[in-house]
């Protein structure tokens, strides 16, 4: 049942929370003008500000109820769930680095922005509304009752813990940054702040405080995207609508660089980048002699020097930032080496896709994995058992996308801007660059440096951090600092409510599927619930811990995440729902082969410098997911067919309403 | 309670719905992704068609092909009379 006046008490709550953000960026923006409020006060009060409203709601939805807990209650009506799903969904990576790797990668990057919504329309027909009518609280729930036994269920935890840790990890990394930014905090407090804004939501009130709490969050960082972006196409064209604007950006940009191609003083920078390649590649195949020979340089250096010379700091940070050992050297120049070759080509047209077969194959493998691996993410799916029903849960996938879409539509209008501005710096002299570049500069997010000698800045001498163009939008657009931090607190609300979102599957799965249902079935409700925020707090600390190290890999962990989902639960859902005929044997068969197989060609590609096809590490899901579906398909017709009680499962989720009776709500 | 007949052919129309909305699915990312080089020639408002595409049409595309389906199933559902109250 829906209802009316739930949703309309809603509406007018969230209402009036909108106004009142609102009405708090125009006090500070005053506080800033009138009275010099400093970045860092207006930057606390973003943090504070709006972790306090997140942890108040955190506080109001506060359960001890088992329904409440684990899909709050089944009464989000299908608009208010879109919201929660998108900010479950848009996680900093979107917030932040999207934008900024499609003006760095162009056409490419496209993969990125269709791939991550192209998969709710797989979620919408395929898979929600039917994980809804079977009514439980997680996916190892569904594949227990779907394909009968404990091995099933074992399967699709193990499956859920890897896929939502390390996605978990490299959020709560996101929000460490995003604080440390903020208010100049170290990066382990910054952690440890945004862990405990974390929690606030998630402890007292599970799925329920978090639906809640998702969807204010949800409202700051939408606000905090359209602002910048809005006000800078305005600047440009007269038009407020970025995403209807941005074609005169594409044109400049493609129009620039025919003409870089042929630039003498470009061809010049870029022989600058190959000589430096080289270098670095003798120095690779000379270790270990050369890092020893390098190590040596530097410190005879330093000795020569008096001890007043002032470039003697310079030195004595090369020392330091020096490789620690041979090996290290190895890691380090083969990255740099690799960089400087990029930095060696000639520019790419932004709009033109992939020139080879190669490259084409790299960037549809990606996108099917991505769309697959969006519509078997466990924190996902999770999302569809909280509505109040079959129907709401098909209008929730749309409502869902709607809302990602807001984000993932302006996303190539800031990408289009950002390289704009980038090609606007090339042919300035470098004592008039913008103040923007310098303040950014400052923390490494763009590098400029007078390769030549000819005090002109060129394209190949600039290089930027993704991150960099969201981030400066504002202060390119001329925006007081208020909204500077406003998107910053758009960056956190999006890392924070994707966090919570993965921190209430992986409890669940531990509490609810492995310890409730396969070891101690006797557990009363309320220590059900207890026993999930124990482990809430632990999974949230462990969490924080391996985030503290910001280790490189976490973020190509996450890439993986998609092609491990895409090749081990997608197809067992699919199958558990449209094929009948699917067993036990043939899903456990297709799931274990699928992972194994993406596992191996993932580490064959990644530390073998294998390459089928073109397929990159980051897509290669695309051998194990096919091989899933046919190994289960094969398997499961030379086995017996599933029981007839089995049979009837399926019947009971494929009808909206009462066909046949099997199978019990909780 | 519905006939086995009844609810093979709820079934049926379901599929052919999934089946149509996941080809222009397809088309409108991968089969649009593959000709791109070949949109790009037509430019509107500045915007060349293949890049286009990625970057704006087939999502709207997608949320179009979610709200069809879910208004589509809401009229079989009826039809067969296995709506929710």
């Amino acid at each position: 049942m829906v209802d009316r006046n739930f949703a309309e008490r809603l509406r007018k709550v969230y209402s009036i929370y909108t106004g009142g953000l609102i009405l708090l960026l125009i006090l500070l923006y005053i506080g800033e003008r009138a009275f010099g409020l400093s970045p860092t006060f207006i930057g606390y009060v973003f943090l504070f500000g709006t972790i306090a409203v997140y942890a108040a709601i955190g506080v109001i939805s506060r359960t001890g109820q088992v329904a409440e807990y684990y899909v709050a209650g089944r009464r989000v009506p299908a608009v208010f769930n879109g919201m929660a799903t998108a900010a479950d969904w848009m996680s900093a990576a979107s917030f932040i680095g999207m934008a900024g790797a499609l003006a760095l990668q162009g056409y490419n990057g496209l993969a990125f922005i269709m791939g991550w919504t192209g998969g709710y329309v797989l979620l919408g027909v395929l898979i929600a509304p039917y994980l809804r009518k079977f009514g439980a609280y997680t996916i190892p729930d569904f594949l227990d009752a779907r394909y009968g036994g404990k091995l099933p269920r074992f399967v699709g935890i193990v499956a859920t813990l890897i896929v939502s840790f390390t996605y978990l990890v490299a959020q709560i990394t996101g929000v460490g940054i995003i604080a440390s930014r903020l208010l100049g905090l170290p990066y382990e407090v910054g952690v440890f702040v945004g862990l405990a804004g974390i929690l606030v939501c998630s402890f007292l009130g599970g799925m329920k405080a978090v639906t809640w709490t998702q969807v204010a969050q949800y409202i700051v960082l939408i606000i905090a995207y359209l602002i910048p972006v809005t006000v800078l196409s305005y600047k440009y064209t007269n038009n407020p609508i970025s995403q209807l604007s941005y074609g005169f950006a594409l044109q400049g940009v493609e129009q620039k660089f025919a003409q870089l191609k042929e630039d003498p003083k470009e061809k010049e920078v870029r022989e600058i980048h190959k000589k430096r390649a080289e270098d670095l590649k003798a120095k690779i195949a000379a270790l270990p002699q050369s890092w020893e020979q390098g190590k040596r340089e530097l410190e005879e250096k330093l000795k020569a020097m008096p001890a007043d010379d002032p470039k003697r700091a310079e030195v004595e940070k090369q020392l330091k930032d020096y490789p620690k050992s041979p090996q290290e050297a190895k890691e380090k120049w083969t990255d740099a080496m690799k960089k400087a070759n990029d930095a060696a080509k000639p520019p790419r047209s932004y709009t033109a896709p992939p020139a080879d077969a190669k490259g084409m194959a790299n960037f549809l493998a990606l996108m099917l994995m991505l769309m697959l691996g969006t519509a078997g993410l466990p924190h996902v799916i999770m999302r569809f058992y909280t509505t109040p029903t079959v129907r709401e849960a098909r209008t929730s996938a749309g409502w869902a996308l709607f809302f990602i879409l807001l984000l993932y539509i302006t996303a190539p209008a800031y990408a289009a801007f950002g390289r704009y501005e980038m090609l606007n710096l090339v042919g300035k002299a470098f004592n008039e660059l913008p103040d923007w570049v310098q303040k950014w500069a400052k923390v490494n997010l763009i590098t400029i440096k007078d390769l030549n000698g000819d005090g002109i800045v060129q394209f190949a001498e600039i290089s930027i951090h993704p991150d960099m163009v969201v981030l400066a939008t504002p202060e390119i657009a001329g925006l007081p600092y208020v909204i500077a931090g406003f998107v910053a607190a758009g960056g956190l609300a999006a890392a924070l409510s994707t966090a919570d979102g993965l921190l209430i599957t992986i409890s669940n799965a531990i509490s609810h599927d492995l310890y409730y249902k396969m070891i101690n079935p006797n557990l009363s409700p309320s220590t059900r619930v207890k026993i999930g925020k124990a482990l809430l707090l632990v999974v949230a600390l462990l969490g924080a811990y391996v985030a503290k190290f910001k280790l490189a890999i976490i973020v190509e962990l996450v890439a993986w995440a998609f092609s491990l989902a895409a090749a081990s639960l997608f197809p067992a859902l699919v199958l558990g729902i449209w094929d009948k005929r699917m067993n036990k044997y043939g899903a456990i068969a297709g799931m274990v082969v699928g992972l194994t197989a993406t596992i191996v060609y993932l580490y064959l590609s990644r530390f073998k410098g294998v390459e089928l096809f073109g397929i990159k590490p980051i897509a290669s899901g695309i051998f194990g997911m096919p091989l899933n579906f046919i190994v289960a398909l094969v398997v499961s017709r030379l086995t017996p067919a599933p029981p007839e009680k089995l049979q009837e499962f399926v019947d009971h989720i494929r009808y909206p309403k009462g066909a046949i009776r099997a199978g019990a709500e909780e | 309670m519905l006939s086995k007949e009844k609810l093979e052919s709820y079934w049926r129309e379901n599929r052919s719905l999934m089946f149509l909305v996941l080809l222009i699915w397809a088309l409108v990312s991968y089969g649009a992704a593959l000709i791109s080089g070949f949109l790009n020639k037509i430019v509107i408002f500045g915007f060349p068609l293949g890049y286009y595409m990625g970057a704006q049409g087939a999502l709207i595309v997608f949320l179009l092909l979610i709200i069809l389906y879910a208004k589509s199933m809401d009229k079989v559902d009826r039809k067969y009379g296995v709506e929710e109250e």
